[in-house]
């Protein structure tokens, strides 16, 4: 049992000091939870800190490998109007991680 | 009457064209303030609309974590052509910071004030914020340092702030009401848990409020920062200024939305519209009546680098920075030097202005004059307060309001620049259409040097391009042109700008 943290995270860091098993860490090119400390919080927390603070809907999985926070749950952005931009976003993203790797 | 125009003390009664604080030609908006808050901001170009023309300021990047989601931000897209808050190319360490700040400190030496504000919120990365501090007020003493939080985790850090001489904190507080706040902010993160909607906006005024009644109560200067949401708390703002105001802020900063949909924000995406400029400057006016606003600020990025609005970051990269040897008192001596020659140009400026004032207030004695209209003028500048800026290069025109109780600096608009250079003004065309669109409302544009295609277009929109003031004072050539159109009786008033100045 742990969660598991994807590929859109952004490297914010919200997550890593709330950690009671410090199980999450900086790695390249985003953080990492260590699936043996990871505890998913029960017996410290009433809820998860890691899926609680991340602002990036989608980025952390739980262990059947669906997102805690599913697109739409934290910024209330209706699905289809996500579908319709994705092409854009996608572009505007891909640019910043491009001039993050330049 | 009170003539506000170039008078220090200029109070509310002071109606018609120019019912604010800031109005004058002379002052800024701290015109008012004790001596001693003068005397802390008179160098911070972001709390003094004079010191924006010759100081500069810098942001570090060493805060990207964040307690609140507010719905006019998207952490997932920081795109470094982007100029917004919330926005970074590169994250730093606290040593890393230090490091960048002293090479900048050392090179742009008019550089006076180091900020954190993000791209997260300093406050909910404490650890790296407040080591960044540190290190620095022992490091290069003779930089001022200031934060910018949404005041979620105010409360428990301001002990924690004071200790680190820290004077200046600006809390953004876009509302005092929770059904506002559950519109703007989706949730909150909050003692180990999210907390969605009204209930997590409620907490966060709460803390907010308390925060700023804290930092006031030791003295620390606030300046609030709201952002401008047609139709969800534009109206509410009024009361926000009143509300921070009766705490102890010094001084409101209404900025407009920025909601596009590429930025992939909320705001963005459901297609919320942010401010025209004169509804912005309309409401900068209502709330102008109880409290100082600002009216300069840029909505730089979380790691601007250069004058407020310049950003030279990109000269100031980690990989940049690494192989350079700063000699930190040798430039502490270059800084304060510099320092001393600007002081001395204002003092000169202030000196002459004051003699001005004595001049126009008995002048303005005779009040029978016929009503003149004010006019916006667009003025093209790279800072030291006067007309310096070809009109082809600027990527921002300031914006001043002449009118017949004198001049007063209204904001800024942003523009694509006409021209990068001689070779492209070929392709310039849809820039210049930018320029006259994001211009509308202004009947001249005021630059150093105008070329020769743009000049029938800008004059076909209704601006009148005037190159004639280059290098002057931008309040007197403001004030001259303004003279001018009087003399050659353009400012008739028209009836319902009669009605509204009266």
């Amino acid at each position: 049992m742990a969660f598991e943290i994807i590929e859109t995270c952004v490297n914010c860091y919200a997550c890593e000091p709330l950690c009671p098993n410090q199980a999450i860490y900086q790695a390249s090119p985003h953080f990492l939870i260590n699936p043996d400390k990871c505890t998913e919080c029960i017996g410290d927390y009433m809820d998860a800190q890691c899926t609680s603070i991340c602002p990036i809907e989608g980025a952390i999985l739980d262990d059947l490998g669906n997102p805690v926070n599913p697109i739409g749950s934290l910024t209330g952005i209706p699905m289809e109007l996500l579908a319709q931009y994705q092409t854009a976003l996608d572009a505007t993203y891909q640019a910043a991680l491009d001039a993050k790797t330049a | 009457m009170d003539l506000p125009v170039l008078n220090a003390s200029a109070t509310a009664e002071t109606g018609g064209g120019c019912d604010s604080h800031s109005c004058g030609s002379s002052d800024d908006q701290l015109g008012h303030l004790p001596e001693h808050i003068r005397a802390k901001v008179h160098n911070h170009p972001c709390y003094s609309e004079q010191a924006h023309h010759y100081f500069a300021r810098m942001h570090v990047a060493v805060a990207p974590a964040c307690n609140i989601q507010c719905h006019y931000c998207n952490r997932k897209y920081d795109c470094s052509n982007e100029s917004r808050p919330g926005v970074v190319s590169e994250v730093l360490t606290p040593d890393q910071a230090v490091k960048k700040v002293m090479a900048v400190a050392a090179n742009i030496p008019q550089m006076t004030v180091l900020g954190i504000a993000g791209p997260g919120d300093p406050l909910a990365n404490p650890e790296r914020t407040f080591a960044t501090f540190r290190e620095l007020s022992e490091k290069a003493p003779d930089i001022k340092l200031c934060v910018s939080t949404n005041g979620l985790s105010l409360p428990e850090s301001v002990e924690e702030l004071s200790k680190h001489n820290i004077d200046h904190v600006t809390i953004t507080i876009n509302c005092v009401d929770p059904d506002v706040g559950a519109k703007i902010y989706p949730w909150i993160f909050w003692n180990n848990k999210r907390i969605m909607g009204r209930e997590g906006a409620a907490i966060l005024i709460e803390q907010q409020q308390k925060g700023l009644e804290m930092l006031t109560a030791r003295g620390i200067l606030v300046k609030v920062n709201s952002v401008m949401i047609p139709g969800v708390n534009d109206e509410h703002l009024v009361e926000v200024s009143k509300v921070v105001k009766s705490k102890g802020a010094f001084l409101h900063n209404v900025m407009p939305l920025i909601a596009e949909p590429e930025h992939g924000t909320f705001y963005g995406l459901m297609g919320q519209p942010g401010p025209t400029h004169e509804d912005l400057q309309k409401l900068q006016d209502a709330c102008a009546g109880d409290m100082n606003m600002m009216r300069h600020c840029r909505q730089c990025r979380a790691d601007a680098v250069g004058l407020l609005g310049e950003d030279r970051g990109q000269e100031f990269t980690m990989d940049k920075i690494e192989d350079m040897e700063i000699d930190y008192p040798a430039a502490m001596v270059k800084r304060a030097e510099v320092h001393a020659q600007i002081a001395r140009e204002l003092e000169i400026k202030d000196q002459a202005r004051a003699a001005k004032a004595e001049l126009v207030a008995i002048q303005g004695q005779k009040k029978d004059g016929p009503k003149t209209r004010p006019v916006l003028m667009a003025v093209a500048t790279k800072g030291g307060g006067v007309i310096n800026e070809h009109f082809g290069h600027a990527s921002e025109f300031l914006i001043y309001e002449a009118s017949e109780f004198g001049v007063r600096f209204i904001g800024h608009r942003k523009t694509i620049p006409y021209c990068e250079g001689g070779d492209t003004c070929g392709d310039g065309e849809s820039a210049l259409d930018v320029t006259i669109r994001e211009l509308s409302g202004c009947e001249v544009v005021l630059c150093s040097k105008v070329g020769y295609e743009p000049w029938g277009p800008l004059e076909a929109a209704g601006m009148q391009p005037n190159g004639e003031h280059a290098m002057e004072p931008i309040e007197d050539a403001v004030l001259a042109v303004y003279a001018e159109m009087g003399a050659a009786g353009k400012l008739d008033a028209k009836p319902e700008l009669q009605q509204k100045a009266a």
